[in-house]
């Protein structure tokens, strides 16, 4: 009796192992901070929020979530200008993204308008057009590392072109 | 040593596409290669040519690459604009409006005439009749500042797959030919000649026969005489 009792004890108080931790506290947070825009939805002007937000439905006009993670699923369609911390594109978007920390365009995910971003990462199998604007973000950011070993050298390391006139 | 060979390399160029010896055995199906990777003379001193200005606008002409995106914005302080001109050509081809292309690309870019620092044209012109190759160049000129550089490839082997490339870059030494589906195939090979006239405003600064069998040729935009 007392053994079917224990055993069907919430595993709470016992210390999480390390691989569920996370797992864990992922759910936590998303139960907590997180809010999705359903498929079915469409909203047409301005959005901004202090929670991450993920959007599935068409929202055009503007979206503002500085200190925030916007996420742009699968189904989601943006007409919008876009400030946010972190903008993850795995939809459609349709406008200029200017983000503090990071913009990343996901296999299949498509951006038609201008990025301004410290960091920018473009997934092989991505559509892009526009510009990227590294230096314009909202933070400023450190000078970029000095190359690595077999990494391209940065053009003032390099000499001045030595070529000759071809042709006429 | 390198004077000869550039003249000899020169001098191939001139005589035709035909002309360019046999490359090695693992260079002579470029065209049925989906990656690999070949070494650049040109990047280098394109790059070298930017150096000029401080946050160079950029403008790729090739489809878009997450790495170069990273290499020309991230490590290098460029702004990047990329237009994909491919997805123009099959756009048109697909339309059945391919005529109508010169027009197109004469007013296909917003940015102002002798804005622009450096243009990444890859090999777009290859894919192009002659009269939207010579308006696309037009425009390009247009776009440069003053001593602003062009970097363009022109393929000096006949092939009829219908197939774009992407060039990845590694570093500035190499680049990884990706290639993917086109609508199109090339339309021609151009020589020496076909290509300085298309960029009768600007001046070659280096030519190099590559043996992936690309030419790759660096333009700048000649400075206002004073």
């Amino acid at each position: 009796m007392w053994k079917r009792d224990d055993s069907v004890k919430p595993a709470a108080p016992a210390a999480p192992t390390p691989a569920a931790a996370p797992a864990g506290e992922q759910r936590a947070q998303l139960g907590r901070d997180m809010v999705s825009i359903g498929k079915s939805v469409v909203i047409k002007g301005e959005l901004s929020g202090s929670e991450d937000l993920t959007i599935e439905g068409h929202v055009e006009g503007r979206i503002d979530l500085k200190d925030n993670v916007l996420t742009i699923g699968p189904n989601g369609k943006i007409k919008a200008e876009v400030f946010a911390k972190s903008v993850i594109v795995l939809g459609e978007v349709t406008g200029n993204l200017t983000a503090s920390e990071k913009v990343d365009i996901r296999d299949n995910g498509s951006v038609d308008g201008d990025i301004g971003s410290p960091r920018v990462a473009i997934a092989e199998g991505a559509h892009f057009r526009g510009s990227v604007d590294m230096q314009r973000g909202s933070k400023p950011q450190p000078k970029p590392n000095p190359p690595q070993q077999g990494q391209p050298q940065q053009p003032h390391q390099q000499q001045q072109p030595q070529g000759q006139k071809v042709g006429a | 040593m390198a004077e000869s060979t550039r003249l000899l390399t020169d001098l191939f160029g001139i005589l035709g596409p035909r002309r360019v010896p046999d490359a090695s055995p693992a260079d002579s199906s470029v065209t049925n290669v989906v990656e690999a990777s070949y070494p650049t003379k040109a990047l280098q001193k394109f790059l070298a040519g930017l150096q000029a200005s401080d946050g160079p606008l950029l403008l790729d002409l090739g489809p878009v690459v997450g790495g170069n995106v990273t290499f020309f914005a991230e490590q290098l302080g460029c702004r990047l604009r990329v237009e994909d001109i491919a997805k123009d050509i099959d756009g048109h081809v697909k339309d059945g409006i391919v005529d109508q292309l010169p027009e197109f690309f004469s007013n296909r870019f917003p940015q102002d005439p002798g804005t622009v620092d450096g243009i990444l044209c890859w090999d777009v012109l290859d894919y192009l009749d002659r009269p939207a190759a010579q308006a696309l160049a037009t425009s390009l000129s247009s776009l440069l500042r003053p001593d602003g550089c062009l970097l363009g490839f022109f393929s000096t082997a006949d092939s009829r797959e219908a197939v774009y490339t992407k060039y990845v870059i590694v570093d500035d030494s190499t680049l990884k030919y990706r290639t993917y589906p086109a609508v199109r195939a090339r339309q021609r090979s151009l020589l020496n000649g076909d290509i300085i006239r298309l960029f009768k405003d600007l001046r070659v600064t280096d030519s190099f026969l590559m043996k992936s069998k690309v030419r790759e040729t660096l333009f700048r935009k000649p400075a206002p005489r004073r």
